[in-house]
């Protein structure tokens, strides 16, 4: 099985989509998390550190999954490696 | 299967579970009615645990099967939404459902990282893991590293380490099984544990992967109204929005915040009361210091001269005049328990010490993150915080019980959906948790605080009766007033409490109580079948008898299922040390054994089968050997690295197992055409000319 081009193209955008997301998740979670204290001085909804840690991060996760999900499934299609008719 | 039939079967299970919702609402509402009508609470106790045992048994028998895709991986037709419902509820744990709010009360800020850990993690699953594992769709992780590593090694250090796993995590489920049963019946702990159990094997053995699934959304439904229910309404009474994810830091964590500093001002009233209190804490810290440092210099002759000073003083309140019988019961008791060695004498006067100190210290803002009395300690709270949310999160993309949940799914596009909503389940009670707490601590500190000793409120006399540990009160200054320094409150009463502190009826409460259930036995399900199928599946069939018939290989699963949920039940019945620290271990451990070896298996093709052994027993080993130098439990208490907790040993094992996978592959020739064509096939959802991994 030799993979095409395209195929090589699918897998770069893939990564970069990957490496892209999950630079979001590492600021989101460990750079917030360590100006906490900082970011507390902040009141948006309650103390800004806080709230990140309570609410604030998980919404962008859940963003962040929904995000990749459709992205991928948007992406077999345009490269043509979705799978068959089943949904 | 068709799309058609696909289509269809979507259709029926959404009719099906809208009907089993309504039902469900209908059944609390009927049992509501029999409160009205009188009946005592221990038997409507007893109807929400065995109705609810009853139905999961009933969803498990109609779920049986024997055929082997069924068994394993639920025919892989459970469709994105389903699958994310009951990848939540084998997810959230009795310590998501019971013990997180209670965290999150006593540790404000800093119990957050159980909350982002638990949830962050399934980035990395629906990034790294989720759709290569489906596309890969074989039964079990062992299957995978199997496969793509080559040779029974990989295969074999997966199935111990998932076994090693799940055992851990299963036993603080049955735990909490149990631990709800005998409070909400009043039966006994060992007999509550069996009565989950039982509830468990109907489900699995008969159906597998398939009825587990099943009964898990059914599950899901539960608990999630059961916890919702009386925050909402907490929040509808405080604040007038039944929004509580919202007013709980816009409208009262101010106030709590407001309340904190007014018990902390020595000016304020409240500020004056509290310091009264903590004046006697200081006072009782101070003598079992003096007595600490007498025992240091006169041994026993000092314990013995202690212990007479008693006996004078019950002997002297005996022959006084004015007879007291409380003073003589109170003085009679110190006698009796005072300690009868030095050795003992100093393990409780040590502790009589650190309780007091901690009794009179300052209230903590809840909002501050990394409390401490000096930037060294707040440094120290940092690293600890984030090293937990590092390993709670790689720990989770390696859970065998989740990531074989990812199998089920029809393809790889309904794979990814399924993560999403997954996570979507599982973010509605974890954001809601810190709410809960708040909400709670207000209602403690701003209506429990400052009420009277003579009148206080019903809930409070209950819990204190039911359990010493989750609730306890007394009137140290002798104002008849309630200070918040003579509360002690155990974590797990924030949530079983919370229907009676909204002055909701006890139907919530069992419902409460009902859903805690649900939470452990899905996760107890889940890992109960992980660790049979690990054994049945890549011990049984894959090593010892490749040639062995379908009837058999389930034969050998079901047997398995028993026998494990038997000693499981066991151990758990010897009600091991700290369950917290079990399951904060079980995330480090997973971690470190399977997240390098699984992620660089799809996402770098050099990766090779001595990489893999190097780095899963590089990764295991290094985090055991932290575990076991530095937690208590084992008794050696050697200097902790960097000031890291042994919950987060995966900071160091993790590196470890990413490590030994790079070195050990580098130092061995690539691994060969077969290898990189399997690789190629999970990275594409669909290629032409592929080979097929697809077997039944």
């Amino acid at each position: 099985m030799k993979l095409t081009e395209k195929h090589q193209e699918y897998w770069r955008r893939n990564l970069s989509l990957t490496a892209g997301l999950l630079a979001i998740w590492f600021v989101t979670t460990f750079v917030v998390s360590w100006f906490a204290r900082e970011l507390n001085e902040i009141t948006l909804i309650g103390p800004l550190g806080f709230y990140m840690g309570a609410q604030g991060s998980l919404i962008i996760y859940v963003l962040i999954i929904w995000f990749y999900a459709r992205h991928m499934n948007r992406l077999d299609k345009e490269y043509g490696v979705q799978e068959g008719e089943d949904d | 299967m068709s799309s058609y039939g696909q289509t269809l079967f979507n259709a029926n299970l959404r009719r099906y579970y809208s009907f089993y919702t309504g039902g469900f609402i209908a059944f609390v509402v009927f049992v509501g009615i029999l409160e009205m009508f009188g009946v005592p609470n221990k038997i409507l106790g007893y109807i929400f645990l065995f109705a609810t045992i009853l139905l999961y048994a009933g969803i498990g028998f109609m779920s049986k099967t024997a055929d082997v895709s069924e068994y394993y991986v639920a025919g892989r037709r459970v469709p994105a939404v389903f699958n994310g419902m009951a990848t939540g509820s084998d997810w959230m744990s009795a310590a998501s459902f019971i013990g997180m709010a209670g965290t999150l009360y006593l540790n404000g800020y800093d119990g957050l990282a159980f909350i982002m850990g638990w949830t962050g993690g399934y980035v990395l699953v629906a990034l790294l893991l989720a759709p290569y594992l489906r596309k890969f769709g074989q039964f079990t992780i062992p299957d995978f590293l199997g496969a793509r590593y080559g040779g029974h090694a990989p295969r074999l250090i997966g199935v111990f380490a998932a076994v090693l796993v799940s055992f851990v995590y299963v036993v603080a489920q049955i735990y909490g099984v149990g631990l709800i049963a005998s409070r909400f019946t009043g039966l006994e702990f060992a007999v509550g544990v069996f009565v989950g159990l039982a509830g468990i094997l109907v489900c699995s053995f008969l159906g597998g992967m398939k009825a587990v699934t099943w009964t898990q959304v059914a599950q899901y439904i539960i608990l999630i109204v059961a916890y919702m229910i009386p925050v909402v309404w907490l929040s509808l009474l405080h604040t007038g929005t039944p929004i509580p994810q919202i007013t709980a830091y816009t409208t009262v964590l101010p106030k709590v915040t407001a309340l904190e500093q007014e018990f902390n001002d020595k000016a304020s009233p409240k500020g004056a009361a509290e310091e009264s209190v903590r004046a006697i804490f200081r006072e009782r810290a101070a003598a079992a210091d003096d007595r600490l440092m007498g025992l240091d210099t006169g041994g026993a002759a000092f314990l013995a001269a202690e212990k007479k000073k008693l006996d004078d003083k019950a002997t002297e309140l005996k022959m006084s005049a004015t007879y007291e019988p409380k003073a003589i019961e109170a003085a009679d008791k110190l006698v009796r328990d005072f300690p009868t060695d030095p050795a003992k004498a100093r393990e409780q006067w040590s502790k009589d010490k650190a309780g007091a100190s901690a009794r009179a210290a300052n209230v903590k803002a809840h909002a501050e993150a990394f409390a401490g009395k000096d930037e060294t300690a707040r440094d120290i709270a940092k690293r600890n915080f984030l090293a937990l949310v590092f390993c709670l999160m790689v720990g989770t993309a390696a859970l065998p019980h989740i990531l074989m949940r990812f199998y089920t799914t029809p393809s790889v596009r309904e794979a990814r959906r399924s993560v999403f909503w997954s996570l979507f389940f599982i973010f509605l009670l974890y954001f809601t948790a810190p709410a809960l707490a708040i909400l709670v601590k207000f209602e403690i500190y701003g209506n429990l605080v400052g009420s009277s000793f003579a009148a206080l409120p019903a809930w409070v006399s209950n819990w204190a009766a039911v359990d010493k540990t989750l609730m306890s009160i007394a009137d140290i200054n002798r104002d008849g007033i309630v200070q918040l320094a003579e509360i002690v409150i155990g974590g797990d009463l924030i949530v079983l409490a919370t229907p009676e502190i909204a002055g909701l009826p006890y139907v919530i409460s069992g419902l409460v109580a009902a859903g805690g259930l649900a939470a452990a036995l899905s996760t107890a399900d889940g890992l109960l079948l992980t660790i049979a199928n690990a054994l049945s599946h890549d011990v049984y069939y894959k090593i010892i008898d490749p040639n062995a018939p379908t009837t058999r290989r389930l034969v050998v699963s079901k047997a398995l299922l028993l026998v494990v949920a038997v000693i499981a039940a066991y151990v758990t019945s010897l009600k091991p040390g700290d369950i917290l620290f079990l399951v904060g271990a079980a995330f480090s451990l997973a971690g470190s054994a399977f997240f390098p070896a699984l992620v660089l298996g799809v996402f770098w093709k050099r990766a090779n089968q001595l990489g893999a052994i190097l780095g899963m027993t590089l990764g295991l080993g290094v985090c055991m050997y932290y575990m076991y130098q530095t937690y208590p439990f084992f008794g050696i208490n050697a200097a902790p690295w960097w000031d890291i907790n042994p919950i987060a040993a995966g900071i160091f094992g993790i590196p470890a197992g990413l490590f030994g996978v790079i070195f050990g592959t580098l130092i061995s020739p690539a691994p060969g055409q077969e290898v990189q064509d399997l690789v190629d096939h999970v990275r594409y959802p669909n290629l032409k000319d592929d080979l097929t991994t697809k077997t039944a």
